[in-house]
């Protein structure tokens, strides 16, 4: 008696805790609801009419994409702003940006995996598609600041070329182009690995004759066979582990990229672990972005739950406030070293012509991100939104500082310039925007969002019975 | 092959004809269900191996690439330092290491796993569509030395099944 009265208490207790935190699924759901929910977005005949309006939208700034990228190539890099001494301008800022925003894509995917992280479940599959379309669009800005990308392969990847001419290992920028090839095809083999079963599902369960095809051949033939199973969870945990130090080993290189320079501002040595908070900041913002909208939209509320939305803007607080640590650390530096040049940076980031971006992009990473401290924000979703997409840009000020303000006052005042971009740079980002949008669109529309296999094992329905425990 | 409506099921069932003496058979569920490797006797991948050479392969490959180029195929003096300045070659070795690890483990699961397979005889059973959904299956193959036609359907309905089905070749 007494035994049984301790463990209603108990269970009481538990549920009175799980109220206050929020599931990461709602009750009630079962292998099959699971299924044609997140299958029906995709098996569906009807595309919503929003989708198509969202998907014209960005397919209208991919054209400009197009439109520039075309113009580039005739004219050449000139037609941006970057000049002598600000060579390196948007096309970097965007780059980092893009790279930066992948990375919380292979964080949810893998490091919360191997962490057992039950949250990340509903939303690993979107975010690794996210990371994948970054990667993409961050991999357009080097390629196409060498103006002419076919003439620019010898010294970007080793191969025999007829000029006897080899890559400079000794370069960051080498080591850039391997960290960044290889994260995206470790991306691009995890996603697709992680696919395959939720392939098999839409395979049998697809009504029309093309879907049925489509499908079962990206399904590999695949039938859940125990074997094969356990083969494939050993491939995934293994793919994850060594997804973990790659995703922090990316943007550490593309910090070294500015820390192994001598300029002001770049040459410092908390470059790596800042670069790879902000990265992972920036990255949850993205994923907010796109979560708040689809949940809303696909009416996957039960699958995104709260619990999804307090867990991100946590992380976004933890790693906005390393990022805001960086800062601090970069004056007190600069003011420690005692070195001229890294006083007259900071002065100059803090009161030159472009403190404007400076303060802004402190006022919002490291003052408005203190809102996430509070509950009700934390609650209310459509602030939320917005504090993302701040978020967003907070960080693409933030390599605009580092980039720009390092380089257009350095050591000889003679040199000195200012740096202003054109039409066609701005032309350039909004494109590589409607690349990734327009990525994203067709991905929610033909490929499942939510990893179906993945949200079954959270299911109750998954769970063996006691007695096989014993 | 018989059909279960829950996991539970399904391990109890495999572990049952286990100790009937089964012993070429599968299981197939919509979720990887650990405790079936042990109900099957299912023996430890070597996978994790072939990832570890593969990512040793990736690493001396990537050092092996760089020392060729600086040392021998065009050597540059950069600031005087040796030609062999490892330091500066570790991280593309690191990253040559990961490509390595994770092309195995890719390409190694899939083909130990001998997909893809566009066909095989369980998907002529209908009601292995539901497979990839809230289904389960236990297989007892006719090559397996206790098969028997009738013997082997009469234990399989002794299981509890929802069903069972003959599997066409």
């Amino acid at each position: 008696m007494d035994k049984s009265r301790a463990s209603v208490a108990l269970s009481e207790e538990t549920r009175a805790l799980l109220s206050r935190t929020p599931a990461v699924i709602e009750p009630g759901h079962t292998f099959e609801s699971v299924t044609e929910t997140i299958g029906h977005v995709v098996l569906s005949k009807r595309t919503p009419i929003g989708w198509f309006l969202g998907f014209f939208v960005a397919f209208i700034l991919l054209m400009v994409l197009n439109v520039t990228i075309g113009n580039l190539l005739m004219k050449g890099i000139g037609i941006w702003g970057n000049n002598v001494p600000v060579g390196w301008a948007f096309d970097i800022i965007n780059f980092v940006w893009w790279i930066g925003i992948g990375h919380a894509g292979t964080l949810i995917s893998a490091i919360l995996l191997l962490f057992r992280q039950q949250w990340r479940t509903s939303i690993n599959r979107f975010a690794e598609a996210m990371t994948l379309f970054a990667v993409a669009c961050a991999a357009m800005f080097p390629l196409l600041h060498t103006g002419r990308p076919w003439l620019a392969i010898y010294w970007l990847f080793p191969y025999p070329s007829s000029m006897g001419l080899w890559p400079q290992f000794r370069s960051p920028l080498i080591w850039d182009v391997f960290a960044v090839s290889t994260y995206g095809t470790v991306s691009a083999l995890f996603w697709f690995t992680g696919l395959v079963p939720d392939m098999a599902t839409l395979r049998d369960r697809a009504k029309s004759r093309f879907a049925q095809r489509f499908y079962g051949m990206l399904a590999l033939g695949w039938r859940g066979s125990a074997k094969h199973w356990q083969r494939y969870e050993t491939a995934y945990l293994l793919l994850a582990g060594i997804s973990t130090p790659l995703v922090l080993s990316v943007h550490s290189v593309v910090s070294f990229d500015f820390a192994v320079s001598v300029l002001p501002g770049w040459h410092a040595t908390i470059f790596p672990p800042y670069f790879v908070a902000g990265a992972i900041y920036s990255g949850f913002a993205m994923v907010m972005t796109l979560a708040i909208p689809l949940r809303k939209f696909y009416h996957l509320e039960d699958f995104i739950t709260m619990r999804h939305i307090h867990n991100m803007t946590k992380v976004m607080l933890v790693t906005g406030m390393i990022v805001a640590y960086g800062y601090a650390n970069e004056a007190f530096f600069a003011w420690y070293s005692s070195n001229p040049y890294e006083q007259y940076m900071m002065y100059n980031r803090m009161t030159g012509p472009y403190a404007v971006f400076y303060w802004s992009l402190i006022a919002i990473n490291a003052v408005m991100i203190q809102l996430f401290w509070f509950r009700s924000v934390r609650d209310n979703i459509p602030l939320l939104f917005i504090l993302s997409l701040l978020v967003n840009v907070g960080m693409w000020l933030e390599r605009f500082i580092i980039i720009v303000t390092s380089l257009h006052r350095d050591f000889l005042p003679s040199s000195w310039d200012m740096y202003a971009p054109t039409g066609w740079d701005f032309s350039m980002f909004a494109g590589t925007i409607g690349l990734f949008l327009a990525l994203f669109f067709l991905f929610i529309r033909f490929l499942p969002a939510i990893a179906i296999f993945e949200m079954r094992t959270i299911v109750p329905e998954a769970k063996l019975k006691a007695e096989h425990h014993g | 092959m018989a059909e279960f409506d829950n996991a539970t099921a399904l391990v109890d069932a495999a572990t049952k004809a286990r100790l009937a003496g089964y012993r070429k058979m599968d299981a197939y569920s919509p979720i990887p269900i650990e405790e079936l490797n042990e109900a099957l006797d299912l023996r430890r991948t070597r996978l994790p191996l072939l990832v570890l050479l593969g990512g040793i392969f990736g690493g001396l490959g990537g050092f092996g690439l760089e020392y060729w180029v600086s040392v021998m195929a065009y050597p540059m003096n950069i600031g005087d330092r040796p030609l062999n300045s490892w330091p500066q070659f570790i991280p593309v070795m690191f990253e040559t290491t990961v490509l390595g690890a994770a092309l195995t483990a890719f390409v190694g699961m899939w083909a130990l796993n001998k997909l893809p397979q566009p066909y095989h005889p369980v998907f002529n059973v209908d009601a292995f569509a539901r497979a990839s959904t809230d289904r389960f299956f236990l297989v007892i193959e006719t090559t397996d030395p206790r098969f028997e036609r009738h013997a082997t359907w009469k234990f399989l309905e002794g299981l509890h099944p929802v069903g069972v089905s003959e599997v066409a070749p």
